[in-house]
């Protein structure tokens, strides 16, 4: 089942001399992890949050996984207990010993507590460092300077700036693999959240707020990108590819970008800020460099929702499908 | 004169809603047609609609959750079918269609299935446990029901007239501000729960009240069954939590009505306050709807396996500390906003720590069949498959409590596994093993016992073949509430879904036939004793069904299981207690308070929700004119002969002699 929602294509200069540098965060999945993606894995999970492309998808994954082996230490037992006592004590079995009286017991009742409360005590040191070290606003530590995204949600699609290069996109995302990535996140209007699976953690965008996300893809490669927080009418549309490309392959990118297209200004953005779905990605020539903070500082009004008149069942925003 | 109300709100474009909506309003118009004919109006406005009896109105609220669990199962076909059929296509079900869909599809569930039922059984059961006649106050009981009755009718009035919300069952602003939901979908999603809201903190006050203040002589906290446990924590979690749910939503409703700026993007509002309050209810009422079902599961478990409960105060007390953690939570519904480490942290750890009083309740239900003889019934199997499930979905939900993990996982259809993991696994199992448990109390017949039992087998493979392919989807990254998708590796998980909804099919129409053939044999399933299952508290120390006072004389409580004691001493003394000397009981009359209050609540909501103002006056005046006309009464009870109490229970003694001749010479 590869190539489901990540890996669509491996790009072919894939395998070019692209230095990937070792991230010091990359994780290397402790066995019972690996075991577990393995098993996942022939069961076709591959593509998904367990097949980390990137550090901190990694990362995020391992912490899953380690946790799910913490509680399956107890969980098991505690299924095949229910299972063995509820048939071995049924009615009918009489070489079980009926003990109405068992009711209470001083070292049953320090075991119930005693064993969960050890087991969150040990998770809950898990979460407390995982939480730490996996902060969405923590920068990856690498000798690269990272790539500076700003991303903006809007109804249904995502502009992409790249302030560094003075480019921006839609509905398509292009980063220097092997290098942090720097997100700086809003809305332009209601809540949305930026999710690449392969690459980790997800992070909310809200308007007249900023959040930021570090994330890195290890190797050139395309990976599916969405919103995960329900938006509207046109959420189901609202997708993106992160397309993850050696460094000479995003100076090309950037530099076809500003080849094409239009320039994003204040005009423009809010000819783009109106409501579409399933649009089509294209990219932006030029960018005007004060436009991701006047929309995060509200210079720039917060988009507006359906354009329409009257009341209830009428209210139907058109989608160019 | 009618607001923004006009003929373009009944939806004439749209086949399906159209034709649903039909459907459902014949559907209402020939049962009103036929009760009209049959001449049981009377019957039903004496008997049901009037009733202040706490057992009437548990039998209510459970039929109403019940009938909301069929609509809203409805929904769930249609999101499973749409979801098989959108790969690269658009399904049959555009994307304004399915998002109300979802919406409606949560908010009954939660709201007006799940809660009627467990505020049903909690109202039917907990005075009978505790040994009384009623809850405290008998008419706000009755009032509380007819409101949340007023909150389903709005959700299915904008099936036909207008629409429902398209933003989620929580409604998150902005997109439930007007500029972004500019119909009147969320006004109809505001009002109902606004209205039902009340209905439900009236039934915390009454519960919480009732459990501390009334309770038979002897009966001390610590001789109280677990389920009045669960529900006293549940009622407090109520009391506690709705009124958050009132003030979020009414400012929610400022800022749609009268242009207020909580939550808006402009002039200061904030949605992550929106985010925070909505879930320091939505925790809580995970809690408030699941610990009853613990209660439920406690006593049954106990029952068939034939012993008393095993370590009772431990159980107590991981009830209370579930309820008091529960407060502590909520942050965990969005690790995703970017609150910090530290934050996160503590809400993760505060989270998982919920899990040791969950798993000490497991333990101690495994240990109460350990040394039992355990009868396979009915509602034994939704208990062992409730321990099962549960301790899976209870495994996922520490899973999403872990930051980093939840940052994988957040909003994907792993996150809508685990909660149906824990709600059907938890509340839906408890409500089948609650009303199959006390059926035989309520209607003095039991159900039957073979189309039960393939109902349970056909839920529980139906549960496990839909959701545990939305836990390998949600691991794809797939994430929820998508009217379509594109993504090849996805598909498979969601064709075999929607295999398992057509198992879940099965089991619904299964569940119905139960119904039908039970009602059929009463005859041959008729429960004469009272004590169909050999039980163990007091509620089968009545007859079945029991009479309005519920008890001829109050039992007089030595321990935690008093009927067990009464009916041991009976066995042991081969006789019953001494008839005791009958009294005159004074019993609360009926009313008509509630019903005529939420009809006036259900026009005002209506007239809110249109903007029809004059209507709105009327509705409130009304509603209040009602209340000060009930204030006025000067009779409040009438009075039950002596004679007619010692009728009763001669009757009972009768059945219970044999019932002891039977027993003759085995010990207890």
């Amino acid at each position: 089942m590869r190539g489901g929602v990540g890996t669509v294509k491996q790009l072919p200069d894939s395998r070019s001399a692209v230095v990937t540098r070792p991230l010091q965060r990359h994780a290397v999945p402790c066995r019972m992890s690996a075991a577990l993606i393995a098993l996942l894995s022939v069961s076709g999970c591959s593509g998904g949050v367990l097949d980390a492309q990137g550090p901190i998808g990694a990362a995020d994954a391992k912490i899953l996984l380690n946790a799910v082996g913490i509680m399956l230490v107890i969980v098991v037992p505690t299924i095949i207990a229910i299972l063995a006592f509820g048939w071995w004590f049924r009615a009918s079995n009489t070489r079980a010993r009926y003990r109405p009286e068992f009711v209470y017991s001083g070292g049953i009742e320090v075991v119930v507590w005693g064993i969960p409360t050890l087991v969150i005590m040990f998770l809950g040191g898990v979460i407390w460092i995982g939480s730490h070290d996996l902060d969405p606003f923590k920068p990856i530590s690498s000798p690269d300077k990272p790539t500076e995204v700003q991303v903006v949600s809007l109804d249904w699609k995502w502009l992409f700036i790249y302030p560094d290069q003075g480019v921006a996109s839609v509905n398509e995302l292009a980063v220097p693999a092997g290098i942090p990535v720097h997100f700086s996140l809003t809305s332009a209007s209601v809540m949305n959240m930026f999710f690449v699976p392969q690459l980790g953690s997800m992070i909310a965008t809200m308007n007249g707020m900023v959040t930021q996300l570090h994330l890195a893809a290890d190797k050139p490669g395309e990976f599916y990108g969405q919103s995960a927080q329900f938006s509207g009418d046109g959420f189901s549309d609202m997708n993106f590819i992160l397309r993850a490309v050696p460094q000479d392959g995003f100076a090309q990118w950037i530099a076809t970008a500003r080849q094409s297209g239009s320039a994003l200004d204040r005009t423009s953005y809010l000819a783009l800020c109106q409501q579409s779905s399933n649009v089509r990605p294209f990219t932006y020539r030029t960018v005007d460099a004060s436009l991701f903070n006047a929309v995060v500082n509200q210079q720039l009004p917060p988009c507006p929702g359906p354009n329409i008149e009257g009341p209830g069942a009428t209210v139907r925003p058109r989608l160019e499908r | 004169m009618f607001g923004k109300l006009t003929w373009q709100a009944i939806p004439w474009d749209q086949p399906i809603p159209l034709v649903a909506g039909s459907v459902v309003v014949l559907i209402v118009l020939a049962v009103l047609a036929w009760v009209v004919i049959k001449g049981y109006l009377p019957y039903l406005w004496r008997e049901w609609i009037t009733s202040v009896d706490h057992k009437r109105i548990g039998v209510m609220y459970t039929l109403l959750g019940a009938v909301m669990l069929l609509r809203g199962f409805i929904d769930a076909i249609m999101m499973r079918s749409q979801q098989a059929a959108a790969f690269r296509a658009a399904g049959y079900l555009p994307p304004e269609h399915y998002d109300q869909i979802f919406s409606a599809h949560g908010t009954i569930m939660i709201f007006f299935a799940a809660m009627p039922i467990v505020i049903g059984l909690m109202n039917f059961a907990v005075p009978l446990q505790l040994g009384v006649r009623d809850v405290a106050f008998p008419t706000l009981n009755s009032t509380s029901f007819w409101l949340t009755a007023t909150g389903a009718l709005l959700v299915n009035i904008s099936l036909v007239i207008g629409e429902f919300a398209r933003t989620g069952w929580l409604v998150y602003p902005p997109l439930s501000g007007l500029p972004y939901s500019p119909g009147v979908g969320v006004d109809y999603y505001l009002w109902a729960l606004l209205i039902s809201g009340v209905g439900t903190l009236m039934t915390g006050i009454n519960f919480v009240t009732t459990i501390l203040k009334i309770r038979a002589p002897g009966m001390s906290y610590l001789r109280m069954t677990i389920f009045c446990w669960t529900a006293l924590a549940a009622n407090l979690l109520i009391v506690a939590a709705f009124p958050i749910l009132t003030a979020t939503l009414a400012m929610l409703a400022l800022d749609r009505y009268l242009d207020f700026h909580f939550f808006t993007n402009e002039a200061g509002g904030n949605m992550m306050m929106f985010i925070n309050l909505i879930w320091a209810w939505g925790h809580p009422e995970v809690y408030i709807l699941v610990l009853p079902a613990f209660g439920i599961f406690s006593e049954v478990i106990s029952t068939f396996s034939g012993k008393p409960l095993f370590n009772y105060r431990s159980m107590v007390a991981a009830t209370m500390f579930i309820c008091l953690v529960s407060y502590m939570v909520w942050l965990h519904h969005f690790f995703t906003m970017g609150a910090g480490a530290n934050v996160n942290a503590f809400f993760g750890i505060s989270t998982s720590i919920i899990a040791v009083g969950t798993g000490v309740k497991i333990y101690n239900w495994l240990f109460t069949m350990y040394g039992g003889r355990i009868r396979f019934t009915t509602p034994m199997l939704w208990s062992i498959g409730f321990l099962v499930t549960f301790v899976i979905g209870g495994m996922t939900g520490v899973l999403l409590a872990v930051p980093p993990a939840d940052f994988l996982l957040h909003n994907s259809l792993f996150l809508v596994a685990h909660f149906h993991n824990v709600i059907i696994g938890g509340v839906l199992f408890a409500a089948f093993a609650g009303i199959t448990y006390w059926f035989p109390k309520a209607f003095g017949f039991k159900l039957d016992e073979g189309w039960g039992k393939i109902a349970f087998w056909l839920s529980l493979i139906g549960f496990y073949v839909v959701f545990m392919p939305l836990y390998v989807a949600g691991l794809l990254g797939m994430t929820r509430r998508l009217q379509h998708y594109d993504v090849a590796a996805w598909r498979p998980w969601v064709l075999v879904a929607g295999i398992g909804i057509i198992i879940m099919i099965c089991a619904a129409a299964c569940q119905v036939v139960q119904f039908v053939v039970s009602i059929r044999r009463r005859d041959e399933l008729r429960d004469e004793t009272g004590d169909p299952w050999d039980g163990r508290s007091l509620e089968w120390a009545t007859a079945s069904p029991p009479p309005p006072f519920n008890f001829a004389v109050l039992p007089d409580v030595r321990g935690e299981e008093p009927y067990w004691e009464i009916k041991r001493r009976a066995i042991e003394t081969q006789q019953l207690s001494a008839e005791p000397k009958y009294e005159p009981i004074e019993m609360p009359r009926n009313s008509p308070t509630g019903f005529i209050t939420a009809f006036f609540c259900t026009m005002t909501g209506f007239a809110l929700i249109w903007h029809i103002w004059w209507m709105v006056g009327l509705g409130i005046v009304a509603a209040y004119a009602v209340f000060v006309w009930f204030a006025w009464r000067d009779v409040t009870e009438y009075s039950i002969p002596a004679e007619e109490v010692a009728r009763f229970d001669r009757a009972r003694r009768q059945a219970r002699e044999q019932w002891l001749a039977q027993h003759a010479g085995q010990p207890a």
